[in-house]
């Protein structure tokens, strides 16, 4: 489904991603762990298409089309979708003001009718019960005032909607405590199927207890520089990152 | 050869109004006409203001005095050419006026005379001089603002509205100014009164059009005085051509304990420049300001604002809002004045404004004069770009560049908009407001 290789980013002069290699198939689920400051965002934000990264080398093929060809609605529209580590706040825009846009973009781009007022609200309705979250929350401006939690909730719920074939995480649990943390696993496990896949970026190995991964990665200066399977995930949480550091320096 | 623009236009203005006086004969004794005159002498003296003249810095009105304008031309409107305009209907007193004409046959009053009286300026003059005596002219400030010098010597017809203590008057009153720049250039000088009694409620909006490509010149004064305890509601759209010159000044008086609303929302126009003047000769006023202008292309779109808070415990709140495309120039000017008397006073200011392109240009000038001490003030200006994270958040949920700009534009103007309460209005706006920021 994806495949990333030897991919490398920058901001400025400054180098971030040092040549990635990443293969995600159908239906998996992938952690990327990693120290603060590795590249994680930068990764998922380059993969989503934010403009503000020079892709300097590599290339990312994703269900076999050249992802960094396309603008950020188009990959959309494709099929992936980013829950953001920071999600903006948009004074005057709310969530389902926006939603039911992008919903109808990405359907006009794969040939669908849009959804009518009724179809849309019905849908929100069976997301919201998901997620948990609260009809007022979406009616108001997005983030504006939102808590940690409420903020994470909402991205889960817009990926809910829109059903996304490449789901990433972008440390969707931080700052949340063990129910809000329930919720959002929930979210990601109702979508898995063996069509879809997920990238779960995260620090802390007690989200995946409930989003079970099938490959573990760490993620250091801009590069993967160990791959296994979920124990990776226990020996990380035990014995923390500096035994990979050392490991990385001593090459 | 006369090779200053700047008289050309002047001098035709002086000499017409001396030929109108010469057809006046007995008329030209009135008290009317002495303020006339008067006002005519002080238009000679000042002359056009220049960009010299701090208040018209940045709005240069030499290409408005180059142009030949016909004033008060006639037009054989229909109200199959309103049309063009896709005005929706909007319940209410409704006034049309073309090039500056009264247009009877277009317009309706449906609030009972009970309720308030609409009469024409013209009417008036004839009907009630007394009460134009006691208020005509003596708000808007002819001695040192040329063109309002030049409206209060020249204007022919306008609105006068009398709300009689007491009374919530429920319909909303609508005036409909239209330049038919059809044929040619045409300029008019509407002039308006609304004098709203103790207790009295009344919502009021001014709406000026154009139809047609040539250009046309509109210098409107509209001076409204607001009793004890009353309440009003102003709203002034403009939605004119590329080659439109608007000049306005509105001009208010508060007394006691009286409310004013206003926003001024600008969609088109060529060139504009709108003067908001309160007084606030009261004490527990309040006076709250939106303003919004979407300038593209070449046009130009000024805001002069000015609170004169005069007495204590008043209250002032102004929100304008822009946002500026193209070779586009906006200017916003906002004055607050606390007088050494005006103690409590809490004034509040703020601009903010996108801009979009490389080559428009935003001049904003807060300034605060206060000479009491306990007062509360504050202002704040903004000038920046969309938010470039809101814009990818939206575009990375598969909104195309182009709408999720619109969206954020929309957004933006979104909290002005909602202070225009007259329902069908503000739909109308809105209407007009999206399909511009979409294109
Ligand atoms: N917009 C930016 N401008 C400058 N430096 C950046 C920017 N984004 C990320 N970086 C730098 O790139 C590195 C990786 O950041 P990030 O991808 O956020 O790491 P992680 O998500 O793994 O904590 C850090 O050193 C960070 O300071
Ligand atoms: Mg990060």
């Amino acid at each position: 489904m994806l495949t990333i290789s030897n991919l490398q980013a920058s901001i400025g002069s400054k180098e971030i991603l040092k040549g990635i290699n990443l293969e995600v198939k159908a239906g998996e689920v992938h952690a990327i762990m990693g120290p603060n400051g590795s590249g994680k965002s930068t990764l998922a934000s380059v993969l989503a298409g934010r403009e503000d990264y020079d892709v300097t080398d590599g290339s990312v093929l994703f269900e076999g089309k050249d992802l960094l060809d396309l603008a950020p609605e188009e990959r959309a529209a494709e099929g992936i979708f980013l829950a953001f580590q920071y999600p903006v706040e948009i004074p005057g825009v709310s969530t389902t003001n926006f939603l039911k846009t992008a919903m109808n973009e990405i359907r006009k781009y794969r040939g669908l009718e849009p959804l009518d007022a009724v179809q849309f609200l019905k849908l929100m309705k069976e997301k919201m019960k998901l997620v948990n979250i609260d009809q007022s929350l979406l009616s108001r401006s997005l983030n504006e005032g939102f808590s940690g939690g409420e903020k994470k909730r909402n991205e889960i719920f817009q990926m809910a909607m829109l059903e996304p074939k490449l789901a990433i995480l972008d440390e969707t649990d931080s700052g949340l405590d063990i129910d809000a943390l329930r919720i959002v696993a929930e979210g990601v496990n109702q979508l898995r199927s063996p069509e879809r896949s997920t990238i779960v970026v995260t620090h802390y190995q007690r989200l995946l207890d409930y989003i079970v991964p099938d490959y573990v990665h760490v993620l250091y200066k801009g590069r993967i520089v160990k791959s296994g399977p979920k124990e990776l995930a226990f020996e990380l949480e035990e014995k923390g990152y500096d035994w990979i550091k050392a490991e990385v320096e001593t090459v | 050869m006369n090779n200053q623009p700047n008289n050309d236009l002047k001098s035709k203005l002086l000499a017409d109004f001396r030929t109108s006086e010469e057809r006046m004969n007995g008329a030209s004794k009135s008290a009317l006409h002495q303020i006339r005159r008067e006002a005519l002498n002080q238009f000679d003296r000042l002359g056009f203001p220049t960009v010299k003249h701090e208040e018209w810095k940045y709005t240069n009105v030499n290409s408005l005095i180059k142009e030949v304008f016909e004033f008060n031309a006639s037009s054989d409107i229909t109200v199959d050419d309103l049309a063009q305009l896709e005005s929706s209907r909007l319940e209410g007193n409704v006034l049309y006026f073309v090039n500056g004409q009264y247009q009877p046959q277009l317009s309706k009053i449906v609030s009972p005379a009970s309720q308030l009286t609409i009469t024409t300026l013209a009417e008036a003059v004839k009907t009630t001089p007394d009460l134009l005596t006691q208020y005509f002219a003596k708000y808007a400030d002819y001695q040192d603002n040329a063109f309002t010098a030049l409206n209060t010597a020249f204007a022919q017809d306008g609105v006068v509205i009398n709300v009689p203590a007491n009374v919530a008057v429920e319909a909303p009153t609508i005036l409909r100014f239209i330049s038919d720049a059809r044929q040619l250039n045409v300029a008019s000088q509407p002039r308006n009164l609304f004098i709203v009694g103790e207790k009295a409620e009344i919502k009021i909006a001014e709406s000026f059009r154009t139809l047609g490509d040539q250009a046309s010149f509109t210098n409107v004064v509209t001076e409204i005085v607001v009793a004890e305890d009353a309440q009003v509601e102003y709203y002034k759209i403009q939605n004119e051509s590329d080659m439109a010159y608007h000049i306005g000044t509105t001009q208010v008086h508060q007394k006691d304990r009286s409310h004013f609303y206003s926003a001024t929302v600008t969609l088109d126009g060529g060139f504009i420049r709108n003067n908001l003047n309160i007084a606030l000769d009261g004490s527990e006023c309040e006076a709250h300001m939106y303003g919004l202008y979407f300038p593209n292309g070449r046009q130009h779109i000024d805001n002069h604002t000015l609170v004169d808070h005069r007495k204590p415990n008043s209250h002032s709140n102004e929100l304008y809002k822009g946002i500026l495309e193209d070779r586009s120039t906006g200017v916003f000017n906002g004055k607050i004045f606390v007088r050494q008397d005006a103690q409590k006073t809490n004034a509040y200011q703020s601009c903010k404004n996108v801009v979009l392109s490389n080559d428009a240009t935003m001049n904003t000038k807060p300034q605060l004069e206060i000479f009491a001490d306990d007062v509360k003030c504050s202002h704040g200006t903004t000038t920046g770009k969309l938010n470039e994270e809101a814009l990818f958040y939206l575009r990375s949920r598969g909104i195309p560049k182009e709408e999720a700009q619109s969206l954020l534009m929309y957004a933006f103007a979104e909290d002005v908009i909602q202070k225009i309460k007259i329902d069908a209005l503000r739909e109308q706006i809105e209407r007009r407001i999206q399909a511009k920021l979409a294109r």
